[in-house]
């Protein structure tokens, strides 16, 4: 700014002390907590980078050689193929799942529930308090070889008269649905409460009928929900372990079971190696899909 | 409720009465967003206890002049008095200046009581149940005491944005088009309640609106405001009658310019050669001495005459009608004169004569103290169309 | 024709909600029915006989309480550092201009975009790498919690804060409030509901968590970390115990807020 000079030299000082002070508490707010990512999740992400190139032949009692040993990633990744594969197939069909079953549920609780909202949305958040693991082993019981659904499946003819649930793909995909859905219904609400109910009596008005209004307007509007659902959804399914290690068995492995074995076992670097893999597919993938659904807003 | 001035605490305002002690003045208020000047050097004189309009097109400062004179934006240079005293880098809070905000701005969690109340809490004071009362009694929400914003018509929270800053018996409310999203009836309505209350309080307003009907109506004085400089500041018949700038002739009503010359003087009158013809205008509706200028004529002082009719006035020469409309109570004329311009004529349906037709030939004359005479080097089009 | 097709459309998606809520209550149903259980053998995990003997005596198997105390503590703490911390940031990044914004938005994103596994492993592989295994315990799940919580508290305080109109605060400025007058009368009454889901969520992540906390708790046991434990070996019927009893407490709360919340509307 090319202030005029002498006269108004005291105002132009005073006017621009305001905005710095108050860049300067922005900073202070903001300090703790960047400090805390700083250190807890940057660090570590940076950790892991370097872990993944140590020497491989290392171990935690004898200490790690920094070997830039880029061969534990094509190692890992020639192991693990198929885990990484199957993974991602899993979560995608789970985030598929859990955005067909929750959108209707997100929409009826907005715009059906009438005084009941606020009670839809607080059973919805309820089975989180009931501890994760908790009801994975419920439904291993729903699924179980002489349960009610896989008796009710054989008579259907859906199931083989020996074929079973549990340990499928099939339980997996179910336990992956099951424990995200309020990661993919939470956002969608969100996004559909903000939404103007004004802008859909309009569409109406203009002629819409209620699937073309829904189409045309609640959809598109909707999408900032859709898009922060399904990737709350898929990026932990995509890691997840739990479901496949009770729900499945050796068939069902998905990545996140095998970074977790090669960590139990204390393969570090190699562990390391698949980790960094996995979140930079993610990122990237996620980069794409917020680009293509032209969300970026949504950061 | 009257608003006893004497009891003010601490700001003590010795005199109300002599003159020019409240009034607020800005003088080469500036203020810069980037490289872009929102409000450029703009000199303003409110008289105490008016009812003063800001007036202009949108996106022309209105609301940042507004918001530096209540301590909400810093200005980036230039200076606000309030009564004398330099206010310029008060906070928001020290200043005896409130604000009926463009959208309201009612506190959502706390009811209209509270919301009324707020300012008066804030400033110590313990005995709010009753000044809240009369307040709500006077804006007529005394049974809505009870209730959060949310459950009040636009009308109703426009009232309760109103009560909520008057309660402060400030110096000055600052008003940012509060009626702007009221259907038009409701609107009329409050334009007069607004006036009402004004007259009752005595109070100095400040209104910005874009809407030239309410500026004329309500205000005492109006300030007309274009990209960040005050275009012409007057009473509402000055600035309709005698436009300085080609801006105000057409933002404020309508207006037919046309290039012209001055030729000379004559007595108290400068004579103007509008394309040919010669015509007669005041020298106090003249803004320029010499050289090329635009004559401006109202279309309700354009007169159209049968060509030969007999006259004193001034005549621009003939014309032939092209098209006519029938609005009721007036007749508007567009007319083709020989140099190719298309003028606009507005009668009234008096029946004292018969509507002319297209085609017809007619004469256009007008009283020279009802033209105006602008500089050339101004756009011929600024303001129009603009709202 | 049409009145049908109107009733149709009407009741279709109310229905279906219905049902899909009545899905994420299957497994809860079964939680309740498994807490009243009375096992036939140890090691089969199935419905047999009633009984209440597990309510009576919740903490009968080993470890099981002292893994749910270790779970509250953590969830608590975690909860108050993330809300505050989490609550500073979303004022920053909303209320105040500054270079590095929207690299600072990013990092807040990021942990959202990670699996658990990489969360955990890489917390792990530093702390073995800077201090070694021995600091395993509380301190580090509660320094993985409060991180992975965090930005889950920025984003819902920065979605209320941004839907929340700066001119209130102008207006109350212009009536006579200081600007700690004005934060405390009007910002924070209004961001509150925000800073409450924000914090009730921390805790149900927090409570819940068992990847990441699995990577990074050394000796220390949280009720998840038990429960995966039995998982592999016999179950106790007192873990459904313990759920149930969690579920009726979150609701039992939320009911009785939201009485509250009506009661106070009628008064006035
Ligand atoms: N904070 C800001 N940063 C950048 N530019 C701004 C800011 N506030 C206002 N402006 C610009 O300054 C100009 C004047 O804005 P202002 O709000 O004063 O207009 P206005 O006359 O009140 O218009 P309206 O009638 O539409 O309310 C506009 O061009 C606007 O874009
Ligand atoms: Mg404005």
């Amino acid at each position: 700014m090319s202030g005029p000079a002498a006269s108004t030299a005291t105002s132009t000082e005073t006017s621009t002390t305001t905005p710095r002070k108050r860049r300067s508490i922005g900073w202070l707010l903001l300090l703790p907590g960047a400090l805390w990512l700083a250190a807890f999740f940057v660090t570590p992400l940076v950790q892991l980078v370097a872990t993944s190139l140590y020497d491989p032949n290392g171990s935690v009692e004898a200490g790690y050689a920094m070997t830039w040993s880029w061969g534990n990633y094509t190692e890992a990744l020639d192991f693990y193929s198929e885990p990484f594969i199957r993974g991602f197939v899993y979560a995608g069909i789970a985030t598929v799942l859990c955005l067909l079953i929750g959108y209707p549920l997100a929409y009826a609780i907005v715009f059906k529930a009438g005084r009941w909202k606020n009670l839809m949305l607080v059973l919805v958040i309820a089975p989180f308090f009931t501890s994760f693991l908790v009801r994975t082993l419920a439904w291993k019981l729903i699924l179980a070889d002489n349960g009610f659904v896989v008796s009710t499946f054989k008579t259907l003819g859906l199931v083989d008269d020996d074929g079973r649930l549990l340990a499928t793909g099939f339980a997996v995909v179910a336990g992956l649905t099951y424990n995200f859905l309020p990661f993919m219904v939470l956002p969608l609400y969100a996004s559909l409460e903000r939404l103007d109910h004004r802008l859909i009596e309009a569409a109406g008005d203009l002629y819409a009928s209620p699937a073309q209004g829904f189409r045309k307007v609640t959809l598109p509007l909707s999408m900032p929900g859709v898009v922060a659902g399904t990737l709350l959804t898929f990026i932990p399914s995509a890691g997840d372990f739990i479901n496949s290690q009770l729900l499945g068995d050796t068939n069902q492995t998905m990545i996140g079971n095998s970074i977790q074995t090669l960590f139990e076992a204390g393969s570090y670097p190699a562990a390391s190696a698949l980790s960094v893999t996995l979140m930079a597919l993610i990122i990237v993938m996620v980069a794409i899909y917020i680009r293509r659904a032209g969300t970026e807003e949504l950061l | 409720m009257t608003l006893d001035t004497t009891d003010a605490d601490g700001a003590a305002d010795p005199g109300t009465d002599v003159a020019g002690a409240g009034d607020l003045e800005l003088r080469s208020l500036t203020k810069r967003f980037g490289d872009y000047a929102a409000v450029n050097s703009l000199d303003l004189t409110v008289p105490a206890g008016a009812f003063f309009a800001l007036l202009g097109p949108s996106g022309c400062g209105k609301t940042t002049t507004l918001r530096m004179v209540a301590g909400l934006e810093v200005p980036s240079d230039g200076e606000v008095l309030l009564g004398g005293v330099d206010i310029t880098w008060a906070k928001p809070y020290k200043r005896p200046v409130n604000t009926v905000f463009q959208s309201y701005a009612l506190f959502p969690h706390l009811t209209i009581h509270e919301n009324v109340a707020f300012g008066l809490r804030r400033q110590g004071r313990s005995d709010v149940n009753g000044p809240v009362g009369d307040m709500l009694s006077l804006v007529e929400l005394e049974d809505f005491a009870g209730r959060k914003p949310a459950q009040l018509s636009g009308g109703q929270q426009q009232r309760v944005a109103l009560a909520r800053a008057l309660i402060n018996e400030p110096k000055v409310l600052l008003l940012d088009e509060p009626l702007g999203a009221l259907d038009l009836k409701l609107r009329r309505q409050m334009q007069l309640e607004l006036k009402r209350i004004q007259l009752g309080v005595g109070v100095t307003f400040v209104h910005v609106t874009h809407d030239q009907e309410e500026a004329m109506t309500m205000a005492d004085t109006i300030a007309v405001m274009n990209a960040g400089v005050i275009e012409q500041m007057g009473s509402p018949n000055e600035l309709y009658e005698n436009p300085r700038t080609t801006f105000v002739a057409n933002f404020l009503g309508q207006s037919n310019l046309v290039d012209a010359d001055i030729s000379g003087r004559d007595g108290d009158d400068v004579v103007v050669d509008a394309q040919g013809a010669k015509v007669r205008i005041p020298a106090d509706r003249v803004q320029v001495n010499d050289g090329k200028v635009w004559l401006g004529v109202r279309p309700e002082k354009v007169f159209l005459a049968s060509t030969g009719e007999p006259h004193t006035g001034n005549s621009l020469g003939t014309a032939r009608i092209v098209d006519v409309s029938f609005v009721g109570v007036s007749t508007q004329y567009l007319v083709r004169m020989g140099w190719g311009q298309e003028l606009m004529a507005f009668e009234q349906n008096t029946g004292a004569r018969p509507i002319m037709r297209s085609a017809d030939e007619v004469e256009v004359r007008f009283n020279g103290a009802h033209a105006f005479v602008l500089d050339h080097a101004q756009d011929a089009r600024a303001g129009v169309d603009e709202d | 024709m049409v009145r049908l097709g109107r009733w149709v459309s009407d009741h279709v998606v109310a229905g279906v909600g219905l049902l899909v809520l009545i899905y994420l209550f299957v497994p809860m149903f079964v939680v309740i029915a498994m807490s009243f259980n009375d096992p036939a053998s140890r090691a089969a995990y199935t419905l047999d006989g009633f009984t209440v003997r597990n309510w009576t005596n919740p903490c009968e198997p080993e470890g099981l309480c002292s893994s749910l105390v270790t779970s509250l503590q953590v969830g608590i703490l975690a909860t108050v550092g993330a809300t505050v911390l989490g609550t500073l940031m979303a004022f920053a990044l909303v209320r105040h201009r500054f270079r590095g914004r929207g690299t600072a938005n990013v990092v807040i994103f990021l942990p959202m975009a990670s699996p658990e596994v990489v969360l955990g492993a890489s917390l792990l592989a530093l702390f073995v790498s800077t201090a070694g295994g021995g600091v395993l315990g509380f301190g580090t799940i509660l320094i993985a919690h409060i991180m992975f919580c965090l930005s889950f508290v920025v984003v819902t305080v920065r979605a209320r804060l941004q839907g929340m109109d700066t001119s209130l605060e102008q207006a109350a400025m212009d009536l006579y409030a200081t600007e700690s007058q004005a934060f405390w009368k009007v910002t924070f009454p209004l961001v509150f509901p925000g800073i409450l889901s924000a914090a009730l969520l921390a805790f149900a992540l927090s409570f819940d968590d068992f990847i990441v906390t699995n990577f990074n708790s050394g000796q220390t046991v949280t009720f998840p970390m038990y429960v995966w434990g039995v998982a592999q070996r016999d179950i106790p019927m007192q873990i459904n115990v313990i759920g149930t009893a969690m579920f009726l407490v979150a609701v039992l709360l939320v009911v009785v807020s939201e009485v509250l919340r009506v009661r106070r509307e009628r008064v006035r």
